[in-house]
């Protein structure tokens, strides 16, 4: 009952939060500055490690498929399959698990430790609202810079499957016909189901990342307590959302 | 708003009245814990007024009360007869809070610290700041710091910092929590004189919350004790000299009894 209770809470604290940082929309032009920061911290930094992980994502899909589609003769149809699975599924997941990883965590604990040092009551004292400057310019930025992450993990990912197809032997398919594969079973709708779901998924984990960061209580322990919260927290919401995503996207 | 004594704004020839801030039957709990109990009384405008206690006694919850970080759990804080605890009439009256820490934002440079509550709230333009900032900083001698980030200042450095970004937002009301805790006692001394100064030039209503004796008697135009959430004592520093009660005058005047000591008397 009493984790029931917290759950209830956490999800009000959390609507009440994206209503006061909507609230405050209209500011956002002369937050250009702490846009395009949240921007790099949230897209350019976590860059290369979308990277290096979407490539080797589909180049073990495209690896697995080879081994088990060279048996019935399939093997013609790598491209489509990690196409569609990079796009669909796999590149807005795990994007979305990067972020919530590597920005989700590190906003928990910024936002944490400024409410565990009372900066975010200083805010208040000088009337400015904490969702303004601290949550706005974070939401706007994940809403800006996830489907450029999602789309560059599908591209990457599609050409590490390209690669892994061509020079791995026994799959032995050129990019060419990869390629040409790719395009002939995958629509614009397949890339913009995943893109519509790593915008999802990004702004749930961002929303939900400075909630339990402000909401911290306690002294230095509690940060750290707070930033395992939002980032398990965030996983299983994004496992959670992707299913139900997924079937409205159907 | 009825108007008070004036306060002269520092960055101009302007006068603001300064705030009268009156505490009616406060109490607050938190669960079964009751921190602050029928609190009442009244702070002058322009005076300074000097809240001291035992630790955990509900000094820093009370100084909560009045920028609405805490709601009490009955009574009121009134701000020249206006409940502070609406949010209309504390963005009307300036006040600024100097936290015990210093609350600096970490991530700002000293001038960005400054700045903030001006920008913010588009009340001048870039140069005004600028100027405004400045002279901040020029009045509290701390013009060198303005580049630096707070993790590169020392305490005592932090606590005039956290006094000029109040300054800045040039208040009506300034609150003080601890100013000088965790300070030696020359810079203890040099921010009682900031803070005496800062009355006298501006006259801003000046409540500090302290467990700074040298402080409460030199400075303060009056002196309030507040134990186990009770105010046990009320008037003018020149009353803190004689206490008949004789928890305060333990409180006032502790003496160190190495042959009794009190942990002893507190374990049993």
């Amino acid at each position: 009952m009493k984790q029931l209770t917290a759950i209830l809470e956490g999800i009000g604290s959390t609507l009440q939060l994206l209503a006061r940082s909507a609230a405050h929309v209209g500011t956002l032009p002369r937050q250009r500055a702490r846009f395009i920061e949240q921007c790099y911290l949230i897209g350019y930094t976590t860059l290369p490690i979308v990277a290096i992980l979407s490539f080797f994502i589909g180049s073990v899909l495209a690896l697995q498929a080879g081994y088990s589609m060279q048996n019935f003769g399939a093997k013609q149809f790598i491209g489509s399959l990690v196409g569609l699975s990079l796009a669909r599924e796999l590149g807005p997941v795990m994007v979305a698990i990067l972020v919530a990883g590597r920005v989700g965590s590190a906003i928990a604990a910024e936002l944490a430790s400024m409410k565990v040092y009372q900066e975010v009551d200083a805010l208040e004292t000088m009337n400015i609202p904490p969702a303004r400057i601290l949550v706005l310019p974070r939401l706007a930025a994940i809403l800006f810079m996830m489907p450029v992450l999602a789309i560059i993990a599908d591209l990457v990912g599609w050409f590490g499957g390209a690669l892994v197809s061509n020079y791995v032997n026994f799959i032995g398919i050129d990019s060419e016909a990869y390629f040409a594969a790719l395009r002939r079973y995958m629509h614009f709708k397949d890339v913009m189901n995943g893109l519509i779901k790593a915008e999802i998924f990004g702004f749930v984990v961002v929303l939900v990342c400075c909630n339990i960061g402000l909401n911290t209580r306690g002294g230095p322990r509690e940060i750290g307590a707070s930033v395992t919260r939002a980032v398990v927290t965030s996983l299983i919401l994004i496992l959670v959302l992707d299913y139900f995503v997924t079937k409205a996207l159907l | 708003m009825p108007s008070c004594s004036p306060t002269r704004n520092p960055f101009t020839a302007e006068e603001t009245p300064a705030v009268a801030v009156s505490f009616e039957g406060l109490s607050k709990s938190f669960g079964d814990h009751v921190v602050l109990k029928d609190i009442t009384f009244n702070v002058e405008p322009g005076e300074i007024f000097v809240l001291m206690g035992p630790s955990g006694s509900g000094k820093s919850v009370l100084l909560k009360h009045i920028v609405g970080l805490e709601a009490p759990t009955s009574g009121r804080v009134l701000l020249d007869g206006h409940d502070a605890a609406d949010e209309e009439v504390r963005a009307q009256i300036r006040i600024g809070l100097v936290f015990q820490a210093g609350a600096l934002f970490n991530s700002l440079t000293v001038y960005d610290n400054l700045a903030l509550y001006l920008r913010e709230h588009r009340l001048s333009t870039e140069p005004k700041i600028r100027e405004k900032v400045m002279h901040a900083l020029k009045i509290l001698s701390l013009e060198n710091t303005a580049a630096k980030f707070p993790s590169e200042l020392s305490g005592g450095m932090k606590k005039r910092v956290a006094i000029a970004r109040a300054l800045v937002m040039e208040p009506q009301l300034l609150l003080y929590d601890e100013p000088t805790s965790e300070l030696d006692p020359v810079m203890s001394a040099t921010i009682s004189e900031i803070i005496a100064a800062l009355k006298d030039e501006y006259h801003v209503t000046s409540i500090v919350v302290s467990h700074d004796r040298d402080l409460a008697r030199s400075i303060a135009d009056r002196v309030g004790i507040l134990m186990d959430g009770k105010l046990m004592h009320l008037g003018p520093p020149s009353t803190l000299q004689n206490p008949s009660d004789p928890r305060l005058k333990d409180f006032l005047n502790p003496k160190i009894d190495l042959k009794n000591p009190r942990f002893k008397k507190l374990e049993t």
